[in-house]
């Protein structure tokens, strides 16, 4: 059994692997396979993966992740400046100081649960956001955002020879600019990193004590159990990985603003994780992609799209269908997104990783009546 | 002294705003055990009825500008004004405390018509999945009210009679130079006399002592035979009201804008968590006391010592407050504790 399941991780990656390696190309026929949203899909599915390692495991819901994000955004965007162009300094940095901070944090929030924890995890975000607005303009720009400039030091660059040039340098790995195609492909190879260790986690021990804390606390403490330690080591390793996609999002676009640390973005990566399916494996990336897939084609429509796509409607309906459905796109996307959070929670709690799995019962239900084969093996995987 | 009481002050009417939101959020969690993420968009809801009746009450017409003798100049009176000068002239500068009239029944509507469609089903439902399903009709709420009245702060003004400053000074025997506007003031006693309303519906009335009993064994209280679920509803209903008058009387002080509500909602979670969930006089206390300590930090005094604590004081209190009293100033024993 235990070499079924570890076979099945093994195809479940593969196929992640290549899904996500050649998402230019079965990206094509949905108008999506161009390198800033593809980017996008990987970066938010890195975060979402790593959210899913706290509040698909442990059950304990963070309403401050955006904070390790803008953490990241910020450290990466100093390395720039200080050290090198070369992103993976930048992003070894930002996993580090998201990773002390998340344990600054986790150590105190984690001393509470239920919605307390929830508050206070609010509390800190709320508090690192106000504090980079305001005091700590001098590490991060405050309202203008972290931006790269000429006088940077950039000591490495400079000691490894490499000009200052009259234009703002891009972000490079060893040579090869970040920007584009390149920078997808490596926001893709975090991602499937970040994919195997989230399997990893899954199937280890350390997974399956946060999975018993999730499903009864107090009992865990009854056998004996300090579950403090575990929390603690989710909440760092979520962290971590929120650091990381802020690193890349630097990455991509070598600037930071404070607003990615307000908490409706920190409301955006729950909605990804819960969408997809919490606790599952690849549920949080399909919620996260699904988002920004949906946020960036409802942005672009406007009413002129609109009357063409109705035009079929008599003239006298017309009018008024344009009306309605103009109140969710374009603008009014946040209004779409809270609809979908709404339906989500109400109908699909489980997200769509739940529905995929509904589906599949009835159709092996229809199976076994009809066919009634022995050996239909439980999918119950992913 | 003038500038510490000065702050005092401060601190009370915006105290005054977080204790009435808090309320009412903990009279829902004590009652129906419902986290509520939506709470703030309803307070935000208030504020634009106040909003949307001075809209309706100022529909212009053009009029002869009779001061300019030149030319023919025409300037926007609103009709009310223009048909009964005196009567329309008043309704019209006393638009907002109006306002409370219309917000009364349609804020009462709102609450009832959220709890029976939406909270009822959400009961039995983990506080993670509450939270989340009130923070999308947040997010509803808001986006619908951002497409009919834009994005910008749209400013409200207070009855021309109380639109100057109070000259407090002179009543405590400070000196002259210590002023404080009226409106203020109106909003400081608003508030108490709100609270003070609530609580005494709650201790005074048969109807507040069926729901004081809910809250402490629902089960029981419906085994006498009472349906103690509509009445949950209706207290639904009643907070809902609380919030939206704080959001009318607001206005004034605060130009509304489609996202006041969330600004105000993390406030007051926090303000519920630091007095301890479940206990109203708790959301009260905490209420005012962080309104009066964060007006106090963001004194420049202070500020000069401690950079930024105007920032983060109210976030530093409640991170203190939940290590040190888990269960907030006033919380029992026994709520919230899984």
């Amino acid at each position: 059994m235990n070499k079924m399941s570890a076979i099945s991780d093994w195809i479940l990656f593969f196929g992640f692997a290549i899904a996500v390696l050649t998402m230019p190309i079965w990206l094509a026929p949905f108008g999506a396979n161009y390198p800033d949203l593809m980017q996008r899909f990987a970066i938010f599915g890195l975060f979402a993966i790593g959210f899913n390692i706290l509040f698909g495991l442990t059950g304990y819901l963070s309403f401050g992740h955006a904070a390790f994000l803008g953490i990241g955004s910020y450290t990466a965007v100093w390395s720039f400046k200080l050290l090198t162009m070369n992103v993976l300094p930048a992003v070894m940095f930002s996993i580090l100081m998201a990773g002390i901070f998340a344990f600054a944090i986790g150590f105190i929030s984690l001393r509470r649960s239920g919605i307390y924890f929830s508050i206070l995890t609010l509390a800190f975000a709320q508090m690192s956001y106000n504090l980079a607005y305001s005091v700590l303009t001098p590490i991060t720009n405050g309202e203008t955002g972290l931006q790269l400039t000429l006088a940077d030091p950039r000591m490495i660059d400079a000691m490894a020879g490499i000009e200052a040039t009259r234009t703002l340098p891009t972000t490079n790995l060893f040579g090869m600019k970040m920007s584009g195609m390149p920078g997808f492909y490596f926001c893709a190879a975090a991602l499937i990193i970040g994919f195997f260790i989230s399997i990893r986690i899954f199937r280890s021990p350390f997974g399956v004590m946060l999975r018993g804390i999730k499903s009864n606390q107090n009992r865990m403490a009854y056998t004996g159990l300090n579950t403090r330690p575990y929390l603690i080591w989710a909440f760092v390793i979520s962290g971590m990985y929120a650091g990381a996609a802020g690193a890349l999002m630097a990455v991509t676009d070598p600037l930071a603003g404070a607003e990615r640390m307000q908490w409706t973005a920190s409301g955006e990566v729950v909605l990804m994780t819960i969408l997809g399916g919490a606790g599952t494996l690849v549920g949080p990336f399909l919620g996260a992609s699904l988002i920004k897939y949906f946020e960036n084609i409802f942005s672009a429509y406007n009413t002129t799209n609109l009357n063409q796509i109705f035009d079929f409607m008599p003239d006298s309906i017309q009018p008024y269908v344009v009306d309605i459905a103009g109140l969710f796109v374009g603008k009014g996307w946040h209004l779409t997104l809270g609809l979908l959070f709404m339906i989500t929670v109400i109908f699909l709690p489980g997200g769509i990783m739940e529905g995929v799995r509904r589906i599949g019962l009835l159709f092996k239900r229809n199976k076994k009546n009809t066919v009634d084969a022995g050996g239909a093996t439980p999918a119950a995987n992913s | 002294m003038d500038a510490l009481l000065l702050q005092v002050l401060n601190g009370l009417d915006k105290g005054g705003a977080y204790a009435l939101i808090a309320l009412g959020l903990t009279l829902v969690f004590g009652t129906l055990g419902v986290v509520n993420f939506a709470h703030g968009a309803l307070f935000m809801l208030g504020a634009f009825c106040a909003v949307t009746l001075e809209k309706i009450l100022t529909i212009s017409t053009k009029v002869k500008d009779e001061s300019i003798t030149f030319f023919d100049a025409y300037k926007e009176v609103p009709i009310l004004e223009a048909k009964y000068p005196v009567v329309g002239g008043f309704i019209v500068d006393y638009s907002v405390p109006f306002s409370i009239l219309v917000a009364i029944p349609v804020m009462l509507l709102i609450g009832l018509i959220m709890e029976r469609g939406l909270i009822r089903h959400f009961y039995k439902r983990p506080h993670a999945d509450q939270i989340l399903v009130t923070f999308g009709l947040a997010i509803i709420l808001q986006e619908i009210v951002k497409h009919y009245f834009g994005a910008n702060p749209i400013p409200q003004s207070a009855p021309d009679i109380v639109s100057g400053s109070a000259n407090i000074g002179a009543v405590f025997g400070l000196g002259d130079n210590l002023v404080y506007p009226w409106w203020r003031l109106i909003y400081l006693a608003f508030s108490l006399s709100i609270i003070g309303g609530v609580f005494a519906f709650l201790q005074f009335t048969t109807f507040g002592m069926v729901v004081r009993a809910g809250m402490q064994d629902r089960e029981m209280v419906g085994l006498l035979g009472i349906n103690i679920q509509r009445r949950f509803t209706i207290v639904f209903g009643l907070a809902a009201v609380v919030a939206g008058v704080a959001g009318v009387m607001y206005t004034p002080i605060l130009p509304p804008d489609y996202h006041m509500g969330m600004d105000f909602l993390v406030l007051s979670f926090v303000v519920v968590v630091v007095g301890g969930m479940g206990s109203l006089g708790g959301a009260v206390l905490a209420g005012f006391l962080l309104g009066i300590l964060q007006s106090f930090a963001s004194m420049n005094e202070i500020k000069s010592v401690l950079p930024g604590i105007d920032q983060i004081i109210i976030y530093l209190v409640a991170v203190i407050v939940l290590l040190v009293r888990p269960r907030g100033l006033m919380g029992r024993k026994g709520i919230m504790e899984d």
